[in-house]
């Protein structure tokens, strides 16, 4: 029995040396935090996913206070975590703007190839092999799908040769604009997505001979637009998204049917094409 | 101790008798923060520098304290003690006098706390009787050895997400639990390595 109690006061007295030692270093190296956040940590998910980008939800409600990081990160907290951030901090909880990612491209089985390729099928490494790939146009998606597998909502695949987005499954998360080494992914607002489906910035001729659904940069988009919200700048059809009222008329006029909109053909025909 | 016998000691923690691959210590993190080439090596580095302090202190627990009052027998208790406020302390002291490391650390120091590989260095310092200088040595090595593995480990699973070549059924764990084996396997080539 003297035994045990021995070592029981031994250990007991070892911990409470550890934990006073604890105590006093917590004093003596106590850093001033800003109190807001640890009220912002308590908001978020608290399961250190690293959705956000972050190492944690420590290090993420510290980048809210410190570097004015974005609200609306944390996925797992959803809008109950914005809400929160936005009621500490004493700001307007932000409108949310959904956001679509749209893929710039049109081309897949209308672009021609400049070789065969015959190595991993990965769009990363086929765009670092010889000249960036083996598609004629050095723009265009090369439809080895590195977006598809990063996209955890299933809504972008590899249609005809080239990456589509189901418009209706995006929830923005734009991981695919990070995964695509052409660039070619941007992020529009849900309801107006409509841009050109193409990132070609060569001229008209040359654009014509790599791929037969390039912008040849023809202006009929420009000269046609009652609002003057699309311009052709370095040959590719821009559009001005604050002048833009969703008419519709550039979608009809472009020759090559490259420009998407909530409601025009192209539109509708690329989600006709999904439901089937 | 002579200079030849540490580093016998040295290698056998990198190469010969390394954690992970034959001794299949720490196994969890190894596994769990193996995703990422950046996240591994903060990983690793945080476990060099606990396993060393760690091998410093419990020694110093051990000789001065438990040994000297008959209580050998309390080792695995007293370490779990020593090593959980020992890796509070050195987070608190980060945080205020060197906050650069503590940035590069994140969230790998309170996680090294319950890693196994950690506990596992201290006892068997204590099983091999390693005098203060082995154990320092020891320690620090074998959270090398550690680092090694981890860095290599994490290398091979960013190749196998990239070439996607595995069936999908061995997709994610499976196929890093088999990766794992054949590296294992590739280091019990060094078993047969001989030191002096």
């Amino acid at each position: 029995m003297n035994n045990v109690l021995f070592a029981f006061c031994v250990l007991g007295g070892l911990g409470v040396v550890f934990g006073l030692v604890l105590a006093v270093a917590s004093q003596v190296f106590h850093v001033e935090e800003d109190p807001r956040i640890a009220k912002i940590q308590s908001c978020l998910n608290g399961a250190n996913c690293g959705a956000c980008g972050y190492t944690g939800c420590a290090a993420y409600a510290q980048a809210i206070v410190k570097e004015d990081a974005p609200r609306n990160l944390c996925a797992p907290g959803g809008a109950a975590a914005v809400d929160g951030i936005a009621a500490i901090l004493g700001e307007a909880t932000p409108e949310f703007v959904r956001q679509v990612a749209f893929v710039r491209c049109s081309g897949g089985d209308k672009a021609h190839n400049k070789y065969n390729y015959d190595g991993v099928k990965d769009c990363a490494l086929a765009s670092a092999s010889t000249g960036g790939g083996p598609l004629s146009c050095a723009y265009g998606c090369l439809g080895y799908g590195n977006c598809v597998s990063v996209c955890k909502f299933d809504a972008i695949h590899i249609v005809d040769g080239v990456a589509k987005v189901d418009h209706e499954k995006c929830r923005g998360c734009l991981a695919c604009v990070s995964a695509c080494p052409k660039k070619l992914i941007v992020a529009l607002p849900y309801d107006a997505v409509g841009t050109i489906a193409c990132n070609n910035t060569d001229k008209g001729g040359i654009t014509r001979k790599v791929c037969e659904s390039g912008c040849l940069g023809c202006h009929l988009c420009e000269k046609n637009c009652p609002h003057n919200a699309v311009h052709i700048v370095d040959n590719l059809s821009v559009k001005d998204f604050s002048k833009c009222q969703n008419c519709g008329i550039c979608a009809e006029k472009c020759p090559r049917k490259l420009i998407f909109f909530p409601g025009s053909p192209a539109h509708i025909e690329n989600k006709e094409e999904k439901i089937g | 101790m002579s200079f030849t016998g540490l580093v016998s000691i040295a290698l056998g923690a990198i190469l010969i008798q390394n954690f992970i691959f034959s001794q299949f210590l720490g196994i969890c993190p190894f596994m769990g923060v193996s995703k990422k080439m950046d996240t591994a090596l903060g990983m690793g580095i945080a476990v060099t520098f606990v396993m060393g302090i760690a091998s410093v202190f419990c020694w110093l627990v051990n000789t001065y304290l438990l040994v000297p009052l008959g209580l050998g027998y309390m080792q695995t208790v007293a370490y779990i003690l020593v090593i959980a406020s020992l890796v509070q302390f050195v987070e608190m002291f980060l945080k205020k006098s060197i906050p650069s490391l503590y940035q590069a650390l994140g969230i790998y120091l309170p996680l090294i706390t319950t890693n196994c590989a950690v506990l596992g260095v201290v006892l068997l310092n204590t099983q091999n009787n390693y005098n203060f200088l082995e154990s320092v040595v020891y320690g620090i090595t074998g959270g090398l050895g550690f680092l090694v593995a981890i860095v290599l480990f994490a290398s091979v699973r960013e190749r196998l997400d990239l070439t996607g070549d595995s069936p999908k059924s061995f997709e994610g764990f499976p196929i890093a639990l088999i990766s794992a084996g054949l590296l294992a396997l590739a280091f019990m080539g060094f078993s047969g390595l001989k030191v002096f």
